[in-house]
């Protein structure tokens, strides 16, 4: 048999992918799971994580871990190589990757989500220098200093209120003139007194020598404009599904995603989605290892039809 | 195979005065990203002799962390006959911190 040959071969190696691999062993097919990066993805950024069940206060990257020893105990074959294109020949699919090609009858697209970008000058070369996109990482950097947050989501206020324990002061920039979030939440944000909410406004600059130095400010009602100085900026503007490499073969919404049902059916036959990536209500840890069950065992039955 | 942990005291010995040309990662027990880039650098360590690799806790070590103004982790700094020639943060593949150590 060819070495490059699979039965499934699952793209991204999050809880979504693993959870695929586990089910397609399972159900004793040969597996490939492609990762561009590291197993666990997201979910590796957080530190605890309290909601998924049976085990509260475990670490994303512990979780990451116990799942990825599952998938390699049950026999899934795993390749740290990026996924650039899928290609079908005659119902076998062929994943391109930066390396090499591999071939199966059934493909499973679980790539997840990246953070979004403010789209500003000098924003990547910022990374690190002020810039940065997850406040539990990085906060402790900034121990009584200014921080500013951009967002109005739920990430942005959890953001600020982490950081306001931390920080000297936070600025919450946010484009619109309130929040969705419960009012519970929005009343602890009113309450703490080192938090100033910068409403209607936009990050339109960004202020910088070596590191960031400032931002400033554009009020979308009025056109006005202001520098902030602050030390760092956390970007919370939410997250972009990675699925361009694969538009040409799989149907996507406006907004990037893979339509698709809760079967996780792409339009293209023998390609499936799983994961964040997917379009969907509700984008949790549970609900990527449910979307990766159910991918697989739809994998599983599509292979059985052929 | 094992990344060797630097220490303040030992920093200059260690990276600074190395003949070799000296990765740095700057990382911390509690981030998940750092724990993740772990078995990618070992992987490179295994496969390279012509860099040393390091790493710095950067919760035993703050002042290291402030000197190399250090405000995200990981943090990779390419350190060349003591002074720093590149870095990159966060997670990246092994190809890319590769290019790094090779620019």
């Amino acid at each position: 048999m060819n070495d490059n040959l699979f039965d499934i071969i699952i793209i991204g190696a999050g809880p979504a992918g693993l959870t695929a691999s586990i089910y397609a062993r399972r159900a004793s097919k040969e597996v490939l799971v492609l990762e561009a990066l590291s197993y666990g993805g997201q979910i590796i950024n957080t530190l605890d994580i309290e909601n998924y069940p049976a085990n509260p206060n475990i670490s994303g990257f512990e979780l990451a871990t116990k799942m990825y020893q599952q998938a390699k105990n049950l026999g899934a074959i795993f390749k740290f190589e990026k996924a650039i294109e899928i290609i079908d020949n005659n119902g076998i699919k062929e994943v391109k990757t930066t390396k090499h090609s591999y071939f199966a009858k059934a493909v499973i697209i679980a790539t997840g989500s990246e953070n979004r970008k403010l789209g500003l000058d000098a924003e990547d070369k910022l990374i690190g220098r002020g810039i940065s996109y997850c406040a539990t990482c990085d906060g402790n950097f900034y121990k009584d200093k200014i921080v500013g947050v951009v967002g109005g989501g739920n990430t942005a206020i959890e953001d600020t209120l982490y950081l306001a324990k931390l920080v000297k002061k936070v600025y919450l920039i946010h484009r619109r003139d309130s929040f969705r979030a419960d009012n519970a939440t929005i009343k602890k944000l009113k309450e703490n007194n080192n938090i100033e909410i910068i409403y209607n406004s936009i990050v339109t600059k960004l202020l910088y020598d070596k590191k960031l130095t400032g931002i400033e400010v554009t009020n979308k009602l009025d056109q006005s404009v202001k520098n902030i100085e602050l030390d760092g900026l956390f970007v919370a503007v939410g997250r972009i599904p990675e699925n361009q490499n694969f538009a040409s073969l799989i149907n996507l919404d406006e907004n990037g995603y893979v339509i698709a049902k809760e079967d996780c059916h792409t339009n293209y036959p023998g390609i499936f989605v799983a994961g964040d990536n997917r379009t969907k209500e509700l984008r949790q840890l549970v609900t990527a290892t449910s979307d990766g069950a159910m991918a697989a065992t739809e994998a599983v039955k599509y292979l059985n039809t052929l | 195979m094992k990344i060797k942990e630097i220490n303040e005291k030992n920093f200059k010995e260690e990276v600074l005065n190395s003949t070799l040309p000296v990765l740095v990662d700057f990382n911390a027990d509690w981030c998940g990203p750092c724990q993740a880039l772990k078995p990618i650098l070992v992987g490179i360590a295994e496969e390279r002799n012509d860099f040393k690799i390091v790493s710095v806790n950067v919760d035993d070590n703050d002042e290291l962390a402030s000197d190399y103004d250090v405000t995200s982790i990981p943090c990779l700094v390419v350190i060349k006959n003591g002074k720093e020639v590149n870095r990159s943060v966060g997670l990246r593949p092994k190809e890319a911190i590769i290019q790094l150590m090779e620019e």
